[in-house]
């Protein structure tokens, strides 16, 4: 409860009250999905360890759940959003084959996933329901002020569950797997039953992410809800601030989103070696993130 | 038709071989995962660019000079990343973190300093040297068009690039098995617990093995030109991935079972571009998927999974 105050409550009311003083929604918006999306990713990776390298798959899943129900059905946003969410789901059931998978061929499989998704979706023969590469354009439910105030309660939802798993029994037991499986098993945890449910919980936030941004931009392209770019900044932002923590992947996106809106839009070559330069001393010489600084001063880090 | 896209999906698969052959190399002895070994590749097809535009050195004898630069660079840049990374808890994962920050790198510095056009090298010099070498064979001199093999055309620098990278994959044997350095690499690969209480000094053999693998990408990369297209410093991300769905399917960790990774990628692709082309662009993810699914160790693997 005392998280929710201090973290939960804080930030959905900086991200409530901003846009009436700060004019660029769109880049609050963003601010929000990379949240929503750091937060996924700490969800699959930071509580169980494995690395989705393919996490867009689900964002993009979402995006194009939402905008077919819209398009084909002409269903109401609010009701094609648990859709486009339900989409992504449905592709983490498929993939859950790959748990079977350990460490590095988990991530490369999940990453041809995505991509294989990707050449569905954009495939020109199915254009007819995929409107194949040419993009997709819902300018009949275009409501940026209703979509940002979704966004606001996904957000608000990503993160109550994301202290739900810091402070609980089904986050220890995630954290137990993640160290050593097997003997997590015997300590009478479910390892196949609870990983799966965190995955599914993490395609959940990456769908209604995908969905809530598709209603918010309302025209886009195959390459812009598959862009790895989503899943490298969600993973780099999320280790950045720590995993397996509440305030982590909030503190990377918001320090390092903010460098990239500071200096990438303007210069990309430099912001990209800075980045990639900020990511490979990270892993050097940080590898738990920038919590486990603060925690070396002695705080104790929610 | 049929024998065209078999032949043709040959020397694909050779060249394709050669693309994962140094990253399987790297994998199999460090257990860390190069996420830029297709930026190396891109800076070897760069290399290759400059050295024949500035120099107008042949790409065939790009090779020994292309191959020397990466190892020794491959060296100290060893000593710089990895023993570190190896201390961390989760070394593997991390080590997809770590080279993807290196590829952003090296792809922001080969885009400040040559900006984001694209360049290729004339495919007619690797027919010169197709043609000088067939024409101290027949003992004339030989026209340097395209090459007839069971009397099909191809263009000589697939023909090249196919015989080079069998080449590659014949040194990378012979140093694993015929040299001592090679014998302590495999000890490695093994078991690598095993190998230091022996006394065998483990980053001396990865050390090599990493300036080897960079070497190898880079050797691929002065075919590039050639094979994939015409070269940006933005090109290295998608040869990644390529290369991965190679040593997959071959296994992972086993260099020579790129060769059949690479065979089975190069022959399916062709075939899927000679009769389904509007789908040959999923082939290699779902292949991957496949074979991850079916036989997680790839063809020639053994057993990896830990839990």
């Amino acid at each position: 409860m005392r998280h929710v105050l201090l973290i939960l409550v804080p930030v959905v009311a900086t991200f409530a009250i901003l846009p009436s003083v700060y004019s660029n929604h769109l880049l609050l918006f963003n601010f929000m999905i990379f949240i929503m999306l750091a937060q996924g990713v700490n969800v699959i990776y930071g509580f169980t360890g494995y690395l989705p390298f393919g996490y867009v798959g689900f964002f993009g899943a979402g995006a194009y759940g939402f905008s077919l129900m819209v398009i084909h059905l002409q269903a109401p946003p609010l009701l094609a959003l648990p859709v486009g969410a339900g989409a992504a789901v449905v592709l983490g059931l498929f993939l859950t084959p790959l748990f079977r998978l350990s460490g590095a061929y988990f991530s490369i499989a999940n990453l041809a996933a995505a991509l294989a998704v990707l050449q569905v979706v954009s495939n020109p023969n199915l254009e007819s329901i995929t409107k194949g590469p040419y993009g997709i354009s819902l300018s009949g439910v275009f409501n940026p002020t209703l979509a940002y105030g979704t966004a606001l309660a996904v957000l608000a939802a990503t993160l109550g569950l994301v202290i739900y798993l810091r402070n609980s029994r089904f986050g220890m037991a995630l954290q137990a797997i993640r160290e050593d499986p097997i003997s997590a098993g015997m300590a009478g945890i479910n390892v196949v039953r609870e990983r799966i449910i965190a995955w599914l919980l993490s395609a959940l936030i990456a769908g209604l992410a995908g969905g809530v941004f598709a209603w918010y931009v309302s025209v886009f392209y195959p390459e812009t809800v598959f862009s790895g770019e989503f899943t490298i900044f969600a993973i780099v932002f999320a280790l950045f601030g720590g995993n397996a923590t509440v305030v982590g992947p909030i503190l990377g996106v918001v320090i390092l989103y903010g460098l990239y809106n500071a200096v990438g839009i303007s210069t990309p070559q430099y912001f990209q070696l800075i980045y990639g330069a900020l990511i490979m001393g990270l892993v050097l010489f940080l590898p738990n993130g920038l919590v486990s600084l603060l925690r070396r001063w002695g705080l104790n880090v929610p | 038709m049929l024998l065209y896209t078999l032949l043709a999906g040959l020397l694909f698969g050779l060249y394709f071989s050669l693309i994962g052959l140094g990253l399987n190399l790297v994998f199999g002895v460090m257990r860390i995962v190069n996420l830029a070994h297709g930026d190396f590749l891109m800076l070897g097809a760069f290399l290759a660019f400059w050295l024949f535009t500035l120099f107008a050195v042949n790409p065939i004898s790009a090779i020994p000079i292309v191959f020397a630069l990466f190892a020794v660079v491959g060296l100290p840049l060893y000593y710089l990343l990895v023993p570190r990374l190896l201390k961390a808890r989760d070394p593997e994962m991390l080590s997809f973190i770590l080279f993807f920050g290196l590829s952003q790198v090296i792809e922001a510095i080969t885009t400040i300093a040559f900006g984001t056009s694209e360049r290729s090298i004339p495919g007619v010099q690797l027919g010169i040297v197709i043609a000088t070498v067939k024409g101290l064979f027949v003992g004339h001199k030989v026209d340097n068009g395209p090459i007839e093999i069971f009397g099909q055309t191809f263009p000589a620098a697939w023909v090249a690039s196919g015989v080079v990278s069998g080449l590659a994959v014949l040194f990378v044997y012979l140093y694993l098995y015929r040299t001592r350095l090679g014998y302590l690499t495999r000890a490695v690969m093994v078991n690598r617990e095993e190998a230091i209480a022996t006394g065998i000094n483990v980053h001396r053999v990865s050390a090599f093995a990493f300036g080897i693998g960079l070497g190898l990408a880079a050797v691929a990369g002065v075919f590039a030109p050639f094979m994939l297209g015409s070269i940006t410093p933005a090109m290295g991300v998608e040869v990644t991935v390529t290369s991965f769905t190679v040593i997959v399917i071959g296994s992972l960790g086993n260099p020579l079972g790129t060769v059949l990774g690479g065979l089975v990628y190069g022959i399916s692709y062709m075939f899927m571009q000679s009769y389904y082309s509007s789908w040959a662009n999923l082939l290699p993810y779902l292949l991957l998927i496949a074979i991850l699914l079916v036989r997680p160790s790839g063809l020639l693997g053994r057993q990896v999974r830990r839990a």
